[in-house]
């Protein structure tokens, strides 16, 4: 099994292409078909991809299942993961058959949204197995064209707008980062990431029409990729194509926007940002903490004031991608593991949550606040599922969702005490939407009309939710599963970052 | 002259031949009910010229006294050429015929500017260069205005032939004052004259010369041109207009900067670095505004060509690669968009509004599938091949010390994306309206596909083209 990661990448495109060529029709049998079809792949991803979980060696810091081919313009086809990266491919193949089950009751065009999908995981995969950056930036580009599909066929009312503002913010941030690649290129040789991370970029201050440019070379490199990692991710304030594309995007497309493809821009951070330019991320930390923190108070207030629950929810997504940015900048372990646990514990809350609305959204058809109140009356099991993920999400103890919030602040807190306070408020804030929300969709006496008679969950949807919680739960009451494989990564980055930087004991960062 | 000066230009030759023949035959005959059987021939001719040429040529060699060149640049682009100019011979004839345009003329005047497009790439003297170029423009004014009874077409052909005067007028005065300071017309012995100290007539002349050039590869500000007579040709003639004279034209700048004025490439550098930028920014804005998919691909393919003089503005022999590998990636990508262009019409009528192509995906969607695909290669967006080309004239700039012009060009890109997802837009998000059919010949409708195929595929090893490319160019830049 030399080729395991691109097998477990391939399989999708493999079954998209299936689909696209050999299934005709679209009829009731044809839809069926696409679908258990694209369940089928997306669940034997799943099954793979296990392997490299039980092959995967935490203690080995190095890149494992590296494969190497040579390909054109003098690049490589070359994969693997670390610690870094293995997490994210599993929670990429561990959530696609959640989508693609929480998708069971699209029923306009359904093959091509099955081939949009599993299109989409080949590319999220891609992404976090490519190790030649140019093979990176190819899979993290094309992601655009399926969620672009997806938002702009499967949308909302506002999907035109929407999914054109999605793609033109992230191409525009992607664009200065291949220029950036390009730049990096000329300077180290190389296209490899394994040999960018060894190689020192030039951080001799340059004067550049006129400007003197403290840092050089990597604080023009680390601008332009986080143009493109910070859209992405999103960052205040270049967030605002994520509410739009949110809501207008269907169910599942939200659940993979927020659940896999933002952190696609906190990896990115991971892979590049931080350990290529260790110089210029240390001058520019401040920024990226300032940012942060304004992010998660400014847009925890923002979503307080929403009255549409996707809407709601995308901001407070924003808000917790800005302790994943925090958490990353402090370059200390606990901030770093901090961030990667927060990833990946709002991927499973925030995918749930949006599975949430989407389970009354398809009895009821709108995403007002507003028209919902009282459901606990018809759909007890609907309120405790909604209601363990909106602890979650507030980041009560014993979810997941605390310790990443938790590890982020701790490492923040040895490094800039001001953001940390700031930056605490917002679980204040969190709770506050949160439980507002809850309280407005959920409690109180069953009064409208049109609700009286909703259903609760069948058990298909049941069955969707099961793993999510386990998962939240799990990682909440042992998250050693998640910190011993990525720490010993995590520990070589930050040691590797330490050394990098001018031993002036003031720009020193605390150690644990 | 020599049999070995004639035996260098024998493909060129053999094409003259066969045009007079045709015109012979076509007249003696039938006339126009011989027209298929020509257009047949024509498009079996260029790709057997182009098989030989691309198989069959070696090494370098000049003739009559270095007037014309044959080398793996002037090869490529000969290929290249041909080889489009086939395929849209092709994709036209169904249209050609329906519309009663397919007169024996058509494929006669295509043969013709081709053979002045093959003197051009292959030109080694100023004299050479004005006679291909002027050949091939005859031709290509003739050809714009083909449908006689119609008043844009012949508008077309008209507005073309004035500013094609006007720009072959600046070449030649151009070339004159090249003459003039060189004393010679000899690329090679303009080469060996650029000492010390330029002198000044020297770089009016070949500023003026670059000037004409820019005119015929519809670089902006001298784009003036193109969305009129890509608007009022007949569509496969604006088919090939985008097609091989652009491959020639800028094949033929390349040729002039390296060859005659390689010596001084900080004098030309900037200037063709200031064409592409403009070029890149005007296409990409401007057509936004279009409702017309050919005016919209005319702004398409002068930013386009923004992109191509990005890599000759980087003045290495990497620029030159990247120029042509975008080149024949622009070319393929051409071919098939305007396969499918051809295709657009409504109750037997051609129609070229974009919005006609509402929900087209949902009536075919398997065209439409390979519509978006060509779009999305058009706007650069990976994994089609169109990215490959970007990316390589970027790291060409980015080479050359050209950083803020690969900036420049990354941030057209995005503008200029937004009009190629209007098309996806339309064909898959629109509402249901009055549509589009699209009619199509089995072989049009095969090499559309076959270009969509080779937009994703390429993405394996770009079909080999790059070392070809390379080897073109080392033969150029020395």
């Amino acid at each position: 099994m030399d080729n395991l990661l691109s097998i477990i990448t391939f399989i999708p495109a493999v079954a998209a292409a299936i689909l696209a060529l050999f299934l005709r029709g679209d009829d009731a049998a044809a839809q069926r078909n696409a679908k258990w079809l694209a369940l089928l792949a997306t669940s034997a991803t799943f099954l793979i991809s296990l392997f490299v979980l039980v092959g995967f060696d935490p203690a080995n810091t190095g890149f494992q299942f590296v494969e190497e081919y040579d390909w054109i313009l003098g690049l490589k086809y070359k994969m693997g993961v670390d610690g870094i990266s293995v997490l994210f491919v599993m929670l990429t193949t561990f959530l696609m058959p959640i989508t693609i089950a929480a998708c069971w009751s699209v029923e306009v065009r359904v093959k091509e949204y099955m081939i949009a999908f599993l299109m989409l995981e080949t590319l999220m995969l891609g992404v976090f197995c490519a190790l030649d950056m140019v093979l990176f930036y190819l899979f993290f580009e094309a992601g655009l064209i399926p969620m672009f599909l997806i938002i702009g066929i499967w949308g909302g009312k506002e999907r035109i707008y929407a999914a054109f503002k999605f793609f033109l913010y992230t191409f525009l941030g992607s664009v200065l980062m291949l220029v950036a690649m390009i730049a990096m290129y000329l300077d180290a040789g190389t296209t490899e990431i394994p040999s960018l991370l060894a190689h020192n970029f030039a951080s001799d201050d340059i004067v550049l029409l006129g400007f003197h440019i403290v840092g050089g070379l990597q604080t023009l490199l680390f601008l332009a990729f986080f143009a493109s990692f910070a859209v992405k991710m999103p960052m205040w304030p270049v967030h605002t194509w994520l509410p739009d594309a949110h809501v207008q995007a269907p169910t599942a497309g939200s659940v993979v926007l927020a659940a896999i493809l933002l952190k696609m821009g906190g990896y990115g951070f991971l892979r590049f940002s931080l350990p290529m330019f260790p110089i210029a991320s240390d001058l520019l930390a401040p920024m990226v903490f300032w940012m942060s923190a304004i992010a998660i108070v400014y847009t925890s207030l923002v979503a307080l004031a929403q009255s549409d629950m996707k809407k709601l929810i995308a901001y407070s997504s924003v808000a917790h991608m800005g302790y994943v940015t925090m958490g990353i900048f402090t370059a200390n372990q606990q901030g770093i593991d901090g961030a990667i646990f927060q990833m990946l514990s709002h991927g499973f809350i925030s995918g749930a949550l949006f599975l949430c609305v989407g389970v009354i959204y398809d009895r009821m058809h709108t995403r007002e606040i507003d028209a919902y109140g009282g459901l606990v009356n018809r759909m007890p099991a609907y309120a405790l599922v909604f209601m363990f993920f909106t602890m979650a999400n507030v980041g009560l103890p014993g979810t997941s969702g605390f310790i990443g919030e938790f590890l982020t602040l701790m490492g923040i807190f040895q490094v800039n005490t001001w953001v940390a306070a700031v930056a605490t408020t917002g679980v204040i804030l969190s709770a506050a939407y949160a439980l507002w929300l809850y309280r407005r969709v959920v409690m109180g006496e069953l009064v409208k009309e049109a609700l009286k008679s909703i259903t609760d969950m069948t058990r298909r949807e049941r069955a969707i939710f099961a793993p999510l919680i386990v998962m939240t739960l799990l990682l909440g009451v042992y998250p050693s599963l998640v910190t011993d494989i990525i720490g010993p990564s995590v520990a070589a980055l930050v040691s590797d970052h330490q050394a990098a930087l001018p031993p002036v004991g003031d720009t020193q960062l605390a150690q644990n | 002259m020599t049999s070995a000066d004639f035996s260098t230009v024998l493909p060129e030759l053999v094409l003259a031949l066969f045009a007079m023949g045709a015109l012979m035959f076509g007249v003696y005959t039938g006339k126009d009910k011989v027209a298929p059987l020509i257009n047949w021939a024509t498009a079996g001719v260029f790709l057997a010229l182009a098989l030989w040429i691309g198989f069959g040529g070696e090494g370098e060699r000049t003739a009559f006294n270095g007037l014309l060149v044959d080398d793996p640049f002037a090869r490529f682009a000969k290929v290249t050429m041909l080889v489009s100019a086939s395929a849209v011979l092709i994709i036209g004839h169904d249209y050609m015929i329906r519309r009663d345009l397919l007169r024996f003329e058509y494929p006669v005047l295509m043969v013709l500017s081709v053979i002045g497009m093959m003197v051009m790439v292959s030109a080694g003297d100023l004299m050479s260069l004005y006679m291909g170029l002027e050949l091939q423009s005859l031709a290509l004014y003739v050809l714009a205005s083909v449908r006689r009874d119609s008043v844009k077409s012949t508008e077309a052909g008209l507005k073309y032939f004035v500013l094609g005067a006007l720009s072959s007028g600046l070449l030649l005065y151009g070339a004159s004052l090249v003459y003039g300071f060189a004393g010679t017309t000899q690329f090679a012995g303009i080469l060996s004259t650029l000492g010390e100290g330029v002198p000044l007539g020297l770089l009016f002349g070949l500023v003026f010369m670059l000037a004409g050039l820019a005119f015929k590869v519809s670089a902006a500000p001298f784009h003036m041109w193109t969305p009129d007579v890509y608007e009022g040709s007949p569509t496969p003639v604006t088919a090939f207009f985008a097609t091989a004279p652009k491959v020639a034209a800028i094949c033929l700048l390349a040729r002039l900067v390296h060859d005659a004025f390689g010596g001084i490439p900080a004098d030309w550098t900037q200037v063709l670095a200031a064409l592409s930028i403009v070029s890149m920014f005007l296409g990409a804005v401007a057509a936004i505004g279009q409702r017309d998919i050919k005016r919209l691909m005319a702004y398409s393919s002068i930013a386009h060509m923004g992109f191509a003089l990005m890599g000759l503005a980087s003045g290495t022999a990497e620029g030159v690669t990247a120029m042509l590998v975008y080149m024949a990636i622009y070319v393929t990508m051409n071919v098939g968009t305007f396969a499918f262009i051809l295709s657009m019409e409504r109750d037997g009528r051609p129609v070229t509004d974009i919005a006609s192509l509402n929900m087209f995906s949902k009536t075919e969607p398997l065209k439409a599938l390979a519509v978006l695909v060509m779009m999305f290669s058009l706007a650069g967006v990976p994994p089609m091949v169109g990215f490959f080309g970007k990316f390589y004239v970027l790291k060409a700039a980015v080479d050359g010390g050209m950083t803020w012009l690969a900036l420049s060009g990354a941030v057209a890109s995005v503008i200029g994306a937004f009009y190629y997802l209007r098309i996806v837009f339309f064909m898959y998000f629109g509402k249901e309206g009055e549509g589009v059919e699209s009619r199509m010949a089995p072989a049009q409708w095969a090499i559309m596909v076959a270009v969509a195929v080779i937009m994703v595929a390429g993405i394996v090893n770009l079909f080999g083209i790059q070392p070809m490319a390379a080897i073109a160019a080392e033969a150029l830049v020395r």
